[in-house]
This record gives structure tokens, C-alpha cells and sequence, in this order.
């Protein structure tokens, strides 16, 4: 279990003030300047050798992703744009970071951006985070009116503006090309490609685009190098994560974990274990709604992290565990999702848009069990014909649930149509 | 993708920004590069919604893509594409229902109930004193904290239908319940007492938000 002296987020419950006063007394804003006065190479290197991959679902690693950035600043200026429009069901931890310890996502930014040549930052947080904005452009305010961020920021020589951009409403922004489109002003649907951001993002100039948590710990490796961030998890799974754990448990909560922490004992130490004991679990998504969920069998010994979850044909996602127990109509509770991305297609491409309308009545039909055996093969295939046919990862991400399903509940959907079946055979009789 | 009403409704013949909101609006704009102005539609259209008592009329649209120098329809465009803009009135209090799997396998259908129940009316519907609208809405992101619904700009978490009803009884006097968990926990910590995080002596204040009626960007 991570030691608290290891955590970075010590203000995650927000039992502290999240202003500058108290962020400093927690470590933030210690010496930033001679962070940045290391140079560039020097914060790209120490991020990459950190191992940190990217927290918002897709694990990329985010020092490699800033070395993608143009090394001089031409005609078109640079942009950092922070992803921070959570919304994939189950996740609420940026949510946390912005409201209670939003210092160390303006540090981060500062940071970062002087690290790909950026002067201007947009923090894009989903619309109805309206209360958790508001803290963070208090401490925005605060940061400017200390001379951290804006011309010159903490002495460093380099000028910095941050700015927060409050979304609508619209899951798919949580996009990356699609987000740069909202910020534009635009619908938000995702854009082609290439050109990566890195070469033509936000205003068609070199932009990266990171989730809230991948910045927010940038300071603290800094600080305490790479090694010690590195020493955390395991190879290539490195450092800490928030990690949300909702549904049947006991007492659901975030908390920050050491990467590779087993399921079980994540949810065993942290939320009070499942409703009803260990052997009362069903299945549980590991990483947000988007990845496949995992039966018991697997949930008994599977590590939290990207590599141990893809080996099991799920992912780590955005670490958002999601626990059902033995009382759980599992059927439904994917329906509910394939609803979901019904609802959060963009509409762009004929396959998700078509597919999470058709996907969602079929998987209704598979609740009451009103389907033919053979449709659960047809659902699968649909599936696969969504999959990897789309602009973005949405329908790939809308395939996911209902494959993971089939593969490891197709005895439960086949019970329903039987059952279904006999009675309407009785009935007829 | 959202249109989240059919027919337009008759709303206010004329718009245009008070003082106030005008002086927010120039603070928005003044955030994008000169000739980038259109960043600042989605903003915009937040806070001519916040001046017309939380809903968002055609002149509205006018109005706002004329002061970004932008073609009506592409500001139609994004009126119609995002959630959070209501094309039609909505209720005094406008309670949204997270019923995402999340929420759903917490007890949201308790809520629901317990909306309809009080309320005594369903999904999508306004009080016939506009003073509730209720609709079900996509995660909300607040999942350790389901079931939970959205009331205006607060969220409140933790509930059942019980106390589902003693929150809407509140907002009927008149009252602005504290926002967050119902529960009395404090936000995503686990109700069983910290796992982590042990070190640190609980100061004060701490959990506050800015207040949300002012508006701060």
C-alpha cells in the first residue's frame, strides 16, 4: 500500500483550503523557477524517464508526446490545452484535483507549456463541473496576482497566460481533435487525423493536449526526480493513480494508489470491499465504461495497471472501477451503457452513429431476453464491424462493454432467450 | 449529439446583455487571439442562458453570433449540439438525474421516483408553476458519489429517494441546501472513515466552493 509521504494529491478530500496559502504550505509553487531554468530537454527527459503515461484513459507516454511538439517556435505560436472534461462513466477524479488542489494543475501547466515552447494554456473543463471551475479560476486569479503565471512567470523569463474554457455538455469533447473544436467554437466532433495536433492543433498551430491528472503530478516528479516516481508500480506501469471505485462496495471513494495495486485489495483496503463480501462479486469494469468488463474470476488476482488489464483483454482506462455484485442484472447495466454512447455519438461517422442506436435496441431486446441465440453472434459481429471504422475511438469505445459481455456472460444472455422463449411457448399453449 | 427541444418556443422578442453580463463577455473574449473571437460562443451562450432565467431563445443565438461577427447557423449549430443549452423554459430549480450504469446499479431509479413522486411529474416535464423541470441526464462524473443529481449549478450526492424528497421539499420553501454529499461525508473519502491521507489534520473551510451565483470568468 503507497505510504502517504508517496501521495501527490495530500489534498484529494479537500479536508484543506484549496488556496495558494495552503497550496504552498503543501509544497506547491517551491522553486519553479529553477525547475524551468533546467531547460526543456531537461523536463522532457526526467518526464520520460519518470515512466508517466497518460492518466486520461489512452496510457501514451506523456514525456514522448511533448517531444513530438516542434523544437522551435515558428510563425505559429504553440499551445498547451489541458483535457479536462471528465465525463467517462465511473470517472470522478479530475473532478477532485480541480477543486481541491488546483495549484498543482497550474504549476503543472507552467511547467509543461514552458517545456514545448507554449506561452498560452486552456484548461477546457466539462460545463457541469461549474462549482469546481470556479475554484479553479480563484486559483488562477491567485497565481496571476502572485506574479506564478502571466509575464515573467516566477522569475523564470517566461511569459505565460492560462486560461479556463468552460464546456456544454458533450461527452465526445473528451476527444482530443473534438475538444480543439469545441474550443474554436465549434460542434464538437473529432477531426481526422493526421495532422496530429502536435503538428496542426488549436487554431491549426502545434498544440498537445493532456488530461488533468498527466500535469498535475509533473511538479511533484520534478521535484522529487524521476526515479522516486519511477520506483512506484511496476516497469512500464509506473508512479501513482487516482483511482475512483464506485458501484457495490461498501464505501465507494477516490483514493491514490501505487500503480499495479491488486484489484482486490484496492477495493478491499479502500472502499470497505464489496457489498455482501468478496465472494458476492459479479464483475467489475476496471477502467471506466469503455473497457470490457472483467467476471470474478479474473477480478481475484488481476493487477491495476495498463499492461496487467490489456493482458486481460480490458484496460486501465481512466482507473475508474466500476464493481457489481451478485444482485446485478448485468445485461442491463451494458444496455445502460450502450445508451450511454448512443446518446454521446457525435453523429459524424454512419457506423457509430447508426451502430450505438442499433447496438442499444438490440441489447435492450437481450435484457427481456426477446432475441434469437444467433443475434448475440450478429450483435458481436456489428460490434466488430463498429469497431476500428470510426473517426475516434467512440465507437470503438461503444463496441467494447457489449463485446466484453458476450465473452464472459453469453451463458446469461442464452438463459434469458430460453426462458423467454418457454414462455411464450407456454403461454401460446 | 443533442437537439433537446422540437417546435420554438415563444421567448422574448429582443435580446441583449445587461451591463454586467456585457462587461463578462469582453472578459470572455479577450481570452482567444484577436480574430479568434468565435472561442467564445460556447461561454457566450452560457451567459445569455444565465440572464434568461436559464434558457436559451433564438435572439439569444442572434444576438451572441452577431457580437462574435459569426453566421447565425453555425452558432445554431452549437446551441442545438451541446446538453447544456435549453432551447425551451425550463423550471426555477432544474433538477437533472444522473441515471448512468454508475449511478443506475446505486439506486438512481430511487431518485427518479422520488422526483416524480414529489413533483408529480415524469422525465422531461416543468411543475405547472415552473418551479421544477426534471430530466434524466448522462454521467455527471461525480460516480463515488451516486446516485447524485444536478440542481441548477450544485450538485447534491449520496441520496436515496427518502432524501431525494426532503431535498426537493427544501428547494420548495424557498431553501438552498448545502451542496454535495447528503450524506454528511466528507466529498469522495470514503464513509468508513480514511484509508489514506491519515497524516494531515482536517483543517476547516476547505470543502467550500466559490459561490455560484456570481459567475467568476
Amino acid at each position: 500500500m503507497l505510504r502517504d509521504e508517496d501521495r501527490i494529491f495530500t489534498n484529494l478530500y479537500g479536508f484543506e483550503d484549496f488556496g495558494l496559502e495552503a497550496a504552498r504550505a503543501r509544497g506547491d509553487w517551491d522553486n519553479t523557477k529553477d525547475l524551468i531554468l533546467k531547460g526543456r530537454d531537461w523536463i522532457i527527459n526526467e518526464t520520460k524517464e519518470s515512466g508517466l503515461r497518460g492518466r486520461g484513459g489512452a496510457g501514451f507516454s506523456t514525456g514522448l508526446k511533448w517531444s513530438f511538439m516542434p523544437k522551435q517556435t515558428g510563425a505559429r505560436p504553440h499551445y498547451l490545452v489541458i483535457n479536462a472534461d471528465e465525463g467517462e462513466p465511473g470517472t470522478c477524479k479530475d473532478r477532485d484535483l480541480m477543486r481541491h488542489d488546483p495549484h498543482k494543475l497550474i504549476e503543472g501547466c507552467l511547467i509543461a507549456s514552458f517545456a514545448i515552447g507554449a506561452n498560452a494554456c486552456y484548461i477546457y473543463i466539462r460545463g457541469e463541473f461549474y462549482n469546481e471551475g470556479s475554484n479553479l479560476q480563484r486559483a488562477i486569479d491567485e497565481a496571476y496576482a502572485a506574479g506564478l503565471i502571466g509575464k515573467n512567470a516566477c522569475g523564470s523569463g517566461w511569459d505565460f497566460d492560462l486560461y479556463l474554457h468552460r464546456g456544454a455538455g458533450a461527452y465526445i469533447c473528451g476527444e482530443e481533435t473534438a475538444l480543439i473544436e469545441s474550443l474554436e467554437g465549434k460542434k464538437g466532433q473529432p477531426r481526422n487525423k493526421p495532422p496530429f495536433p502536435a503538428q496542426a492543433g488549436l487554431y491549426s498551430c502545434p498544440t498537445t493536449v493532456n488530461n488533468v491528472e498527466s500535469i498535475a503530478v509533473v511538479p511533484t516528479i520534478l521535484r522529487r526526480g524521476a526515479a522516486w516516481f519511477a520506483g512506484l508500480g511496476r516497469p512500464k506501469n509506473t508512479g501513482t493513480k487516482v483511482f475512483s471505485i464506485s458501484g457495490h462496495v461498501n464505501n465507494p471513494c477516490n483514493v491514490e494508489e501505487e500503480m499495479g495495486i491488486p484489484l482486490k485489495e484496492l477495493i478491499e483496503k479502500h472502499a470497505g470491499g464489496v457489498r455482501g463480501g468478496w465472494d458476492n462479486l459479479l464483475a467489475i469494469i476496471p477502467g471506466g465504461s469503455s473497457v470490457p468488463l472483467l467476471p470474478r474470476s479474473i477480478c481475484d488476482t488481476v493487477l491495476m495497471d495498463f499492461d496487467s488489464l490489456r493482458d486481460q483483454r480490458s484496460g486501465l482506462g481512466t482507473a475508474a472501477v466500476i464493481v457489481m455484485d451478485k444482485s446485478t442484472d448485468v445485461v442491463k447495466a451494458i444496455a445502460r451503457l450502450s445508451k450511454f454512447y448512443m446518446h454521446e455519438s457525435c453523429g459524424q461517422c454512419t457506423p457509430c452513429r447508426e451502430g450505438t442506436g442499433w447496438m442499444w435496441r438490440v441489447m435492450e431486446r437481450m435484457v427481456q431476453g426477446k432475441a434469437r441465440i444467433d443475434e448475440i453472434d450478429m450483435l458481436f459481429d456489428v460490434t466488430k464491424e463498429i469497431e476500428g471504422h470510426t473517426i475516434c475511438a467512440l465507437g470503438d469505445a461503444a463496441a467494447w462493454p457489449v463485446q466484453g459481455l458476450i465473452r464472459h456472460f453469453r451463458p446469461e444472455m442464452e438463459r434469458r432467450i430460453l426462458q423467454y422463449t418457454g414462455t411464450q411457448r407456454v403461454a401460446a399453449e | 449529439m443533442s437537439a433537446n427541444g422540437t417546435a420554438a418556443p415563444e421567448g422574448p422578442k429582443e435580446f441583449a446583455f445587461e451591463p454586467e453580463y456585457l462587461e463578462r463577455a469582453k472578459h470572455i473574449i479577450a481570452k482567444y487571439p484577436p480574430g479568434k473571437q468565435a472561442s467564445a460562443v460556447m461561454p457566450l451562450l452560457d451567459l445569455a442562458q444565465r440572464q434568461n432565467d436559464n434558457w436559451l431563445p433564438r435572439v439569444a443565438m442572434d444576438y451572441v453570433a452577431d457580437m462574435l461577427e459569426m453566421p447565425r447557423i453555425r452558432v445554431y449549430e452549437v446551441a442545438t449540439f451541446y446538453t447544456m443549452y435549453n432551447l425551451k423554459p425550463v423550471g426555477k430549480h432544474f433538477v437533472q438525474v444522473c441515471t448512468t450504469t454508475p449511478c443506475w446499479l446505486r439506486g438512481s431509479d430511487e431518485v427518479v421516483k422520488a422526483c416524480e413522486r414529489k413533483l408529480g411529474i415524469g422525465l422531461g416535464e416543468t411543475t405547472p408553476d415552473g418551479q421544477f423541470t426534471v430530466i434524466e441526464v448522462e454521467c455527471l462524473g461525480a460516480c463515488v458519489n451516486a446516485p447524485m443529481v444536478q440542481i441548477n449549478d450544485d450538485y447534491y450526492e449520496d441520496l436515496d429517494g427518502p432524501s431525494t424528497e426532503k431535498l426537493l421539499d427544501a428547494l420548495a420553501r424557498g431553501e438552498r441546501p448545502v451542496a454535495g454529499p447528503v450524506s454528511g461525508r466528507q466529498t469522495s473519502s470514503p464513509a468508513g472513515g480514511l484509508t489514506s491521507l491519515k497524516t494531515p489534520v482536517p483543517k476547516s473551510n476547505s470543502a467550500q466552493t466559490a459561490s455560484s451565483t456570481q459567475g467568476d470568468d
